[in-house]
């Protein structure tokens, strides 16, 4: 009885260990990707070298690196009116438009026979952020050691950055749906157009709700006047 | 699950119903004395001017009170209100900071008529001649300091100007050289000029016509010919009021255009013309100078501001008077506000329809149409300091601008001039850290720039020792390291080769 328990212990212990080091490696696999986008991307979704864990841990840092930009870079590059800024605000920006095109781009493939999944279209979209946290986290950095006067290169950097982003965006998912480069454009321009649809049902949703609660706040309003 | 999912919701509409709360900031309510900050919003200020008198006609002891005067003009220490309902020109002296009237103007000798017929406006030249725009006598006529008749200039007889109009002069300046630049009603090729000997020469500064897109579509390809005749041409917009400063140039203001064009910068409320009739102005603040940032949406009493007159004082300073809500705005040479004050009512600093501002050295002389009366504003001992710094700063003397400007600092810690002039002398001085941080405070980017290139100079050579020590420790670190896996590698080889043998 004991045996076994131990046993069982030991087993979760290194069920736990096994866990902690494919994390690892699908977290270090990003580098592949990085640098070998076409092959790094059908490995990730197809022979499974990546992980949603990864993938939510670079989402998470891609928020964390926006509001460490928003709040440390010098303020010869951005203009922060700090006092309006709401952190929750900031992140929601990013991560509402960014889960609302995954969606679309899932809603919209899934019709043309894309062969990825939601999951694996959130995680190639995950990989491919690297880029912007990798870079803009450093370029805080040089932002309070360089002056006004060297923007430029500041700028290249992050011009950089947001390239490589897209271009990754891009690949990812023609190699998750296993598109043609000219279809993967066309729905990257279709999963816009989703987006925009998704956001306007959102809008009349709620304003449809806000009035149907309005009305029986209003009618419990008159019975109460007119009953009590 | 349900609940969470209720959550959510409910959460969701609090946060679509919140987005209501964030009400827009008119610009409506300010404070009597205000500015803007780096982020445009309103920052209350201290009063940079106060009033010091009102003229009425009570207090001058005219016979009648002023009706609808619409100018006033001020040379040396006379003062002339153009009073026009009752066809006269007062004229006040100002002697030891009171105000006494000198004498009341309705009449010339030598001429025909000899009287006034809605005179608009009124210029006094150095030599104490008097030009007044006679408007409903369709004519500008000039006299000696005793008014007697000295010339006349009438309606251009020119084919440039619609004989079928009549000629109403509306205001007028005239140059050191005895030119008169006439603004007048239905004339819209700018503003009529005549040289000394009342000849006609043509006009200059004409506002360029603006139409939008849509508007040239219709007239142009969609309406009928009937439709085309009822509709207003399109033509360039009269300007509202005329100034000459010191140097001979003209200030013009405008009031009518679209609001949506003045932060863009298209509407350009407040214009320098220089000789052929281009705009001059320097523009080097953020927003252009157009009065108020913020309004509500064009009606009769909110809208934009109504620039209906503006004088510039000797150092340059520009300063518009706001008929829309009675408010005084001074800009500095680089387009950049000093101060904003006033608004409407019947007290005393307040105006029911502001209709012409000048200036008697630092002090501010406002005419109010509907009340009859001549606001005198003198500046504060914080507005005083504005000016001096100004001056000291233009003169050269940084570090002199620089001591006024921390006093300004002490008054009002939201005036953006004040840090950069303080972080400017700093700077001179060698004391980039502090510099950088006035500058910082003021988001003066490209000088923060400048101090901090410098300030980084300063901490390279002040710690070259160190970095050096660690650069080449780390330099000494990799070849140490690199000879010791040589090292191992050889010896590896050497154990290998030995096994073998």
């Amino acid at each position: 009885m004991s045996a076994t328990a131990s046993k069982n212990k030991a087993g979760a212990v290194s069920a736990r260990k096994q866990w902690w080091q494919h994390y690892l490696e699908t977290l270090r696999y990003v580098f592949h990707v990085l640098f070998h986008p076409f092959d790094g991307f059908w490995d990730l979704v197809h022979e499974k070298r990546g992980s949603m864990a990864a993938a939510h841990t670079f989402v998470a840092l891609f928020l964390i690196t926006r509001v460490v930009k928003l709040m440390f870079t010098n303020f010869q590059f951005i203009t922060v009116p700090l006092q309006y800024i709401n952190i929750f605000e900031q992140c929601a920006s990013l991560l509402v438009p960014f889960l609302i095109l995954c969606v679309a781009n899932w809603g919209m493939t899934t019709l043309f026979d894309g062969k990825g999944r939601f999951k694996d279209i959130y995680m190639a979209m995950a990989y491919a952020l690297t880029p912007y946290v990798l870079i803009q986290l450093p370029l805080v950095l040089l932002s309070n050691i360089i002056t006004y006067e060297e923007a430029s290169f500041y700028l290249v950097l992050m011009n950089i950055s947001v390239i490589w982003a897209l271009f990754l965006v891009f690949v990812g998912l023609m190699q998750v749906h296993d598109y043609s480069p000219g279809k993967t454009l066309i729905f990257l321009f279709v999963t816009v157009l989703g987006a925009l649809v998704i956001i306007f049902l959102i809008l009349v949703f709620f304003s449809l709700l806000s009035d149907a609660l309005g009305y029986f706040v209003s009618m419990y309003k008159e019975i109460s006047f007119r009953l009590f | 699950m349900m609940r969470r999912m209720l959550a959510l919701l409910v959460v969701a509409v609090t946060l679509f119903t919140a987005g209501a709360a964030f009400a827009a900031d008119d610009g409506f309510t300010t404070t009597y004395t205000y500015n803007y900050d780096y982020w445009t919003d309103i920052r209350e200020s201290p009063d940079a001017y106060r009033v010091q008198t009102v003229l009425s006609a009570s207090s001058l002891g005219l016979d009648k009170a002023m009706n609808k005067p619409q100018s006033l003009f001020v040379r040396d220490n006379d003062v002339y209100i153009c009073d026009t309902g009752n066809n006269r020109i007062i004229q006040v002296r100002c002697e030891n900071k009171t105000y006494q009237l000198v004498r009341v103007i309705d009449r010339i000798t030598g001429c025909e008529p000899a009287t006034f017929a809605s005179p608009q406006d009124v210029f006094v030249d150095e030599e104490g001649n008097i030009y007044v725009c006679d408007t409903n006598n369709n004519r500008i006529v000039m006299m000696d300091r005793d008014l007697n008749f000295l010339k006349v200039f009438t309606k251009p007889l020119d084919a440039t100007f619609d004989q079928s109009l009549s000629f109403l002069p509306n205001k007028l300046v005239v140059d050191v050289s005895g030119r008169v630049f006439c603004l007048a009603t239905n004339v819209n090729k700018g503003l009529v000029k005549y040289e000394a000997d009342t000849t006609f020469t043509g006009y200059i500064g004409a506002n360029k016509v603006r139409y939008s897109f849509y508007d040239y579509i219709w007239k142009r390809f969609l309406s009928t010919k009937e439709q085309r005749a009822q509709q207003e041409s399109f033509v360039p917009t009269e300007y509202a009021n005329i100034y000459m400063d010191s140097e001979g140039f003209i200030y013009a203001t405008n009031t009518v255009f679209s609001e949506y064009d003045l932060l863009s910068d298209v509407a350009q409320p407040i214009r320098r013309l220089n000789g052929i009739g281009n705009d001059i102005l320097i523009k080097n603040d953020r927003y252009p100078p157009i009065g108020d940032l913020y309004w509500k949406s064009e009606s009769q009493d909110h809208g934009p501001s109504k620039l209906v007159d503006i004088t510039v004082l000797d150092n340059d300073i520009y300063i518009a008077i706001d008929r829309t809500r009675g408010r005084i705005f001074g800009y500095d040479s680089q387009g950049i506000m000093l101060w904003a004050f006033g608004t409407t009512g019947n007290f005393d600093g307040a105006f029911v329809s502001a209709a012409a501002i000048d200036h008697m050295g630092f002090d501010l002389l406002a005419l109010d149409l509907l009340e009859g009366c001549v606001t005198v504003f003198t500046p504060t001992y914080y507005g005083q300091l504005i000016y001096s710094a100004n001056e000291a700063y233009s003169r050269g003397d940084y570090d002199g601008a620089a001591d006024l400007w921390r006093e300004v600092l002490k008054l009002n810690a939201n005036y953006n001039m004040a840090f950069i002039g303080v972080a400017r002398s700093l700077l001179r001085q060698g004391e980039y850290a502090e510099a950088m941080s006035y500058f910082k405070m003021a988001h003066d980017r490209e000088n923060y720039g400048k101090a901090f290139r410098l300030y980084r100079k300063e901490w390279v050579e002040e710690n070259i020792t160190w970095i050096m020590v660690v650069v080449i420790a780390v330099v000494v670190l990799a070849l140490i390291r690199s000879a010791h896996n040589k090292m191992k590698a050889e010896v590896a080889a050497y154990e290998r080769d030995r096994i073998k043998k």
